[in-house]
């Protein structure tokens, strides 16, 4: 589970530390557009220090949980229940209606949370980024059915495809089935992802496949394998990366709706998502159980919605070349 | 081959899959559909399903039953132990509730987003511009269900100005049908807003650049009039299939905040059934919302090949 978490780790860290070629130098042969804000394209704006360092320290809490001096967050503390943040300098976030710390569960929870959203959507770039790359590059019969297939499964409002898809498999809660919901909610969240991921890759792949380096590349008797792999898909991932860190954003959001309406991970287990729906029943009392993920979550995204644009412009990724 | 037909076509595709799809649902159910959805009824009742749904029967036959059945306007049952219930009516009755919803949500969307896009362009990179873009910004991030329940705490709870939850239909008191609809309206408008006046935005500015627009404030034509005949026309059409895209993700989200405003819409009802693990009522709700979204792609489709030639002419 860590695995995951710290690789999108380093892929954060890579985007925001400068490299030595991150002035657009590599990429001056993309023709660039007049931009708005065009000034600070060589300078980082600084709302993505802002948005980094609350990823970084998101992801650094939720991978090492184990390690942080928190409390376990299914125990029940006498007294504190709905103790409003800042009044017990043991528990600063206070305590839930079952006198729960809530800094605990809130942690605790943004673990699930993460892993569920992060993993769906890596699951929908494997899948759809292929599917995407595989359309754009061998056009006509392959690309059209493709294409189709992803129409088909765009006409099924995501969400409610999703919430379909987790109720139905989770099936009967009480009986043990063998799939944990937390691989359900990845699958279902990735499934949905699919066709997103994939429209935007093929759309860069159509673009960049008929540049003229790629027919250089196949003039001196590069393989179609190469060409994909070597000479298109760097071009394509900062587009894949973009939109990744937006799914993201998308998917937690989606973790937290689920949770709402009860689909999602069981109780006493923590997500983003649960807390609210528990928290619900004490929204006049304590409306600060229901406040604070929803807060982590707005932020959260916030943050990745933040970086997928600045993402968007230093490459110049265009999503419309449909 | 006309475009109309070649749409048709991909309508009726689209449809079989998607109904293909929702018949799919109850054979996803693992271990035994009908000892999931009827837990303590009885074994006659748990065979009645199994004859209802046509479980034992191949599932292509599953779905030509069911589309037959659909069609006709039996939507299948909800199960309990007690016995079985139409899901038909209920359906019935909260389609035009979420219709309702909708319609006011796009049209305060619309209503507010239009006027802070044409401002915004109009003054493009001016401190007004920024401080609405950065707001959108941050709009667009907010769940809606976080706002939601923000809103029902501060305006229904704290403020007491609105009920927090409820629902009053329009035959009961127009004054309380609008205020039990205004936190699930302002709710779902929010994110929208955004997303509309950041594109509305974008393109007006590249359509205040045009020639026609320079010619038009030469002959003085005042500001106004050039914004709002010249400048808006043009960038409508963007925005009504932004409008229409837009539809499937209102619908999704609209099932949340439905269910927290406890609004007896279609996403209640898909919230509920959930809740309540009554498949057949989702696989029918489901398969009602997901047909309404096609269609409305569909119009949309067809509206913006009408009202673009040059969409026409490329297709051709």
């Amino acid at each position: 589970m860590s695995d995951f978490l710290e690789q999108v780790d380093e892929t954060e860290l890579g985007l925001t530390t400068p490299h030595p070629h991150a002035d657009g130098q590599p990429y001056s042969e993309v023709p660039t557009e007049e931009q708005e804000g065009g000034a600070t394209r060589r300078k980082l704006p600084f709302g993505t220090y802002l948005a980094s360092a609350w990823l970084i320290l998101l992801l650094f809490s939720v991978t090492f949980t184990k390690l942080l001096p928190l409390d376990d967050p299914n125990q029940s503390f006498p007294g504190l229940k709905e103790v409003a943040p800042f009044n017990d300098p043991a528990h600063i976030l206070g305590g839930d209606g079952n006198g729960r710390d809530m800094l605990s569960r809130v942690i605790w929870g943004g673990r699930i949370s993460m892993l569920v959203a992060v993993s769906a959507v890596l699951f929908g770039l494997i899948i759809g980024g292929t599917l995407g790359l595989l359309s754009g590059f061998y056009r006509g019969k392959v690309g059209n059915v493709l294409v189709s297939l992803f129409d088909i499964l765009l006409a099924i409002p995501p969400l409610v495809l999703a919430l379909a898809l987790v109720a139905v498999l989770k099936g009967d809660p009480t009986k043990d089935n063998g799939l944990p919901t937390v691989s359900i909610l990845i699958f279902a969240l990735g499934i949905v992802s699919v066709p997103v991921l994939a429209r935007i890759t093929r759309a860069n792949t159509l673009a960049w496949g008929q540049r003229e380096f790629v027919l250089a590349a196949r003039a001196q008797g590069a393989k179609n394998s190469r060409l994909i792999i070597r000479e298109i898909l760097p071009n394509v991932l900062p587009a894949m990366i973009s939109i990744s860190l937006l799914g993201i954003a998308v998917a937690i959001i989606a973790e937290g709706g689920l949770g709402i309406l009860g689909v999602s991970v069981e109780p006493p287990t923590a997500t983003w998502g649960t807390i609210i729906n528990t928290g619900r029943t004490s929204l006049r009392d304590a409306p600060f159980i229901v406040f604070i993920p929803c807060f982590a979550i707005f932020f959260t995204v916030l943050a990745l919605n933040y970086l997928g644009d600045v993402v968007r412009d230093r490459f110049d990724v265009r999503e419309s070349a449909l | 081959m006309p475009v109309i037909v070649r749409k048709l076509i991909q309508l009726v595709v689209v449809f079989v899959v998607v109904t293909f799809f929702t018949v799919l649902l109850i054979s996803l159910i693992p271990g035994k559909p009908e000892q999931v959805v009827i837990p303590f009824g009885t074994n006659a009742q748990r065979q009645a399903f199994r004859q209802d749904v046509g479980l034992d029967k191949s599932i292509p036959e599953q779905w030509a039953k069911w589309v037959n059945n659909f069609a006709h306007g039996d939507m299948g049952n909800y199960y309990q132990s007690s016995g079985k219930r139409p899901v038909g009516p209920d359906i019935r009755r909260a389609i035009p509730v979420s219709l309702l919803l909708l319609l006011y949500v796009q049209v305060l969307s619309l209503l507010v987003a239009i006027p802070l896009g044409v401002y915004s362009a109009f003054r493009a990179n001016s401190r007004t511009d920024r401080f609405i873009n950065t707001s959108a910004f941050a709009m667009i991030a907010m769940p809606n269900f976080a706002l939601a329940l923000l809103l029902s705490y501060y305006v229904g709870v704290r403020l007491g100005w609105v009920p927090p939850e409820g629902y009053t239909p329009i035959e009961k008191g127009v004054v309380d049908h609008f205020k039990s609809m205004v936190l699930p309206t302002i709710t779902l408008s929010v994110g929208l807003i955004a997303v509309y006046m950041r594109l509305l935005r974008s393109d007006m500015i590249q359509t205040l650049q045009e020639d026609y627009i320079l010619m038009a404030k030469a002959k003085g034509i005042s500001n106004r009039r050039v914004l709002w005949r010249h400048a808006l026309r043009p960038s409508s059409l963007t925005l009504l299939t932004v409008a229409g895209i837009n539809i499937g993700a209102l619908i999704g989200g609209a099932v949340v905040i439905e269910y927290l405003f406890s609004v007896p819409g279609m996403g209640y009802l898909i919230g509920v059934a959930i809740a309540t693990r009554q498949y057949i009522a989702l696989q029918s709700a489901i398969a009602v919302v997901a047909i309404g979204f096609v269609l409305v792609n569909f119009f949309i489709d067809f509206l913006y090949n009408v009202l673009d030639p040059r969409i026409r002419e490329r297709a051709t």
